[in-house]
């Protein structure tokens, strides 16, 4: 086994052990770390891998997380189903919305998502009837069969560690060189005969597909959904947890929610000025260390076939 | 069908409403245009604007045109900081990614709305209007607050001298320049990294006098700079990018809409305004009179 292998193994013995310490804190912000990650590698998808920025992907989270929770409790529908429809619609949001966005590049690109994700959460602001607007919308309950913190816990860990499976066997796929190859230079790899923005839709709607996910989870897991998440501080959130556990690494983002969950549960509990903390963190980051922890490590301990 | 007066006083304090935005639209856009940054401060600045209003116009009790002086230095102060922040810290990551200009301005988003917190607490500002201004006008049979007609007169006269400058004048061709190609305006002698720093003191000096003018008329609150951004930001995308006249035409189509709109929909001018922008940037996602352009 490759060292990368044993430190995943150990990784997922020491998740799987938390409940044990039967400390709700630690089985509540396991989850927590656990969803954001998920949603954080899914962005990473298209920042790290594909090199688009989105500035709006809150909008997949959010619409996963509205999706699951209204099924559940307005239309009655079970768990599995609500959950699965949460991905479906996430996708096909993802779909329609990147056909519009990946016309444009860069900058561009970035505002037209943040437009976009603007867009979805005035409607989900102003439908009161249907989201409860900003009222949120409330008495979510757990499922059935995981109706306690610790198997909802191990719900989300198997959901999550079956995503990022899934994932990274995307981003080692052929396809998923295309999509660095898109990344490292656009230009060239239409040249070699590649439908550059078919491939940049498809990365789009996978990376929709599974931030939907993470968003159905979040919304069982608060019992509750507030417009708040689909809100663009939501979005550069993602960002910055992505960017600090480092865009170049597969598990960088899970490091980088995992950080930002923690620091902010201790900060937040001392001082009411974490937005200033945050700020200047992210730009200390962003200035000396632009590839994030992952990144920072990996520099200073290079180990040869280090997977980037 | 509501009354023709109240309509067309309606549709007056959207054409306030449009002044301001463009005050602080023309500011990002120009930032834009220009340095190619797109800059979630802006809403900050504007913010700053009108809190330094605040202090100043307490700081100058009894001053004659209080106001106004105080609007002068609270904008030249929000400008001086814009033009510090691009020297030292945003000159430094033009080389980088966009993901890093814009995330910078996004930790400038949090640092300054919590210093705000901090000097000025959560409370709720407003400041008077200046005295020649509190008056108000008869337009049909209903009152019309004079200082908010100033404003109307304001900004075209601020959108004109800024088209001048941009078109008639050495610096404003030197501007225009560095939008197009910034290396060869450096090769020809231009000392372009100056010039960055001049293009962002005057963006910043547009959203800390829209805030100052602001002021006035809305309560200063925590939060008015992340509302702010939004609309600023919708202007632009439904004018055009970098477009000079695109953004005086989005400031008069969203305040329009908004102004009229609630008349309309009442619960649903919010999502209104959303839906055409959505609309824009499906046919034309380069703005009503922004140019396609690949970067």
């Amino acid at each position: 086994m490759s060292k990368e292998k044993w430190i995943l193994s150990v990784f997922i013995l020491l998740l799987l052990c938390i409940p044990l310490t039967e400390s709700r804190f630690y089985v509540f912000l396991g989850t927590d770390i656990l969803i954001f990650g998920l949603f954080a590698v899914s962005l990473n998808l298209l920042l790290g891998y594909t090199g688009l920025v989105s500035f709006g992907h809150a909008t997949y989270f959010g619409i996963g997380a509205y999706t699951c929770a209204l099924l559940m409790k307005k239309a009655s529908v079970p768990f599995p189903l609500a959950f699965a429809a949460a991905g479906a619609l996430g996708a096909i949001s993802a779909l329609i919305i990147g056909f519009f966005c990946i016309r444009l590049t860069k900058v561009y690109f970035a505002m037209l998502t943040l437009a976009f994700s603007q867009i979805v959460w005035a409607m989900a602001f102003k439908w009161n009837s249907l989201t409860g607007g900003d009222n949120g919308f409330v008495g979510v309950p757990f499922p059935q069969f995981l109706d306690s913190n610790v198997l909802f816990y191990y719900f989300t860990l198997g959901i999550v560690a079956g995503s990022l499976f899934l994932l990274r066997k995307v981003v080692n796929s052929p396809f998923g060189r295309i999509l660095t190859t898109i990344r490292e230079n656009p230009e060239r790899t239409e040249f070699i005969g590649i439908h550059v923005k078919l491939f940049q839709l498809v990365a789009f709607m996978i990376s929709g597909f599974f931030a939907a996910i993470a968003g159905g989870l979040f919304g069982i897991f608060n019992h509750s959904v507030f417009p708040d998440i689909l809100f663009w501080p939501a979005s550069a959130e993602v960002l910055i947890m992505t960017l600090l556990g480092g865009i170049y690494s597969f598990f960088g983002p899970v490091v980088g929610a995992a950080v930002l969950l923690f620091v902010r549960m201790q900060v937040t509990s001392y001082t009411e000025h974490w937005p200033v903390i945050l700020g200047f963190t992210l730009a200390f980051l962003l200035f000396f260390f632009p590839g994030g922890i992952i990144g920072f490590l990996q520099a200073r301990f290079a180990r040869p076939g280090v997977n980037r | 069908m509501p009354d023709p007066s109240f309509l067309l006083l309606q549709s007056l304090n959207g054409l306030t409403y449009a002044m301001f935005l463009f005050l602080i639209a023309s500011g990002l856009s120009l930032i834009f245009g220009i340095l190619g940054i797109l800059n979630f401060a802006h809403g900050s600045l504007y913010m700053l604007g009108a809190y330094f209003t605040h202090q100043f116009v307490s700081l100058f009790v009894d001053a004659p045109g209080q106001f106004w002086w105080a609007v002068l230095f609270a904008s030249l102060t929000v400008a001086a900081l814009g033009a510090a922040i691009e020297r030292f810290f945003l000159r430094h990551l033009y080389a980088r990614e966009e993901l890093y200009q814009l995330l910078f301005t996004y930790a400038l988003v949090l640092i300054l709305a919590d210093f705000a917190k901090v000097i000025w607490g959560t409370g709720q500002f407003s400041v008077s209007r200046p005295a020649l201004l509190k008056g108000a006008v008869p337009i049909l049979d209903q009152y019309f607050p004079t200082y908010n007609l100033v404003i109307i007169f304001l900004g075209p006269c601020i959108a004109f001298t800024f088209w001048f400058t941009l078109l008639r004048t050495r610096w404003g061709r030197k501007i225009r320049a560095a939008a197009l190609d910034r290396e060869m305006l450096s090769s020809l002698g231009v000392h372009v990294n100056r010039l960055f720093t001049v293009v962002f003191f005057i963006g910043a000096w547009l959203a800390g006098l829209g805030g100052g003018l602001v002021s006035p008329v809305s309560a200063i609150v925590p939060g008015m700079d992340v509302e702010v951004i939004i609309n600023a930001f919708i202007v632009v995308v439904i004018g055009g990018l970098g477009s000079f006249w695109g953004t005086f035409l989005g400031s008069l189509i969203v305040g329009q809409v908004y102004a009229l709109g609630i008349l309309v929909f009442p619960r649903h001018s919010l999502a209104f305004i959303y839906v055409l922008m959505a609309l824009v940037l499906i046919i034309r996602p380069w703005g009503l009179l922004g140019r396609p352009l690949q970067r």
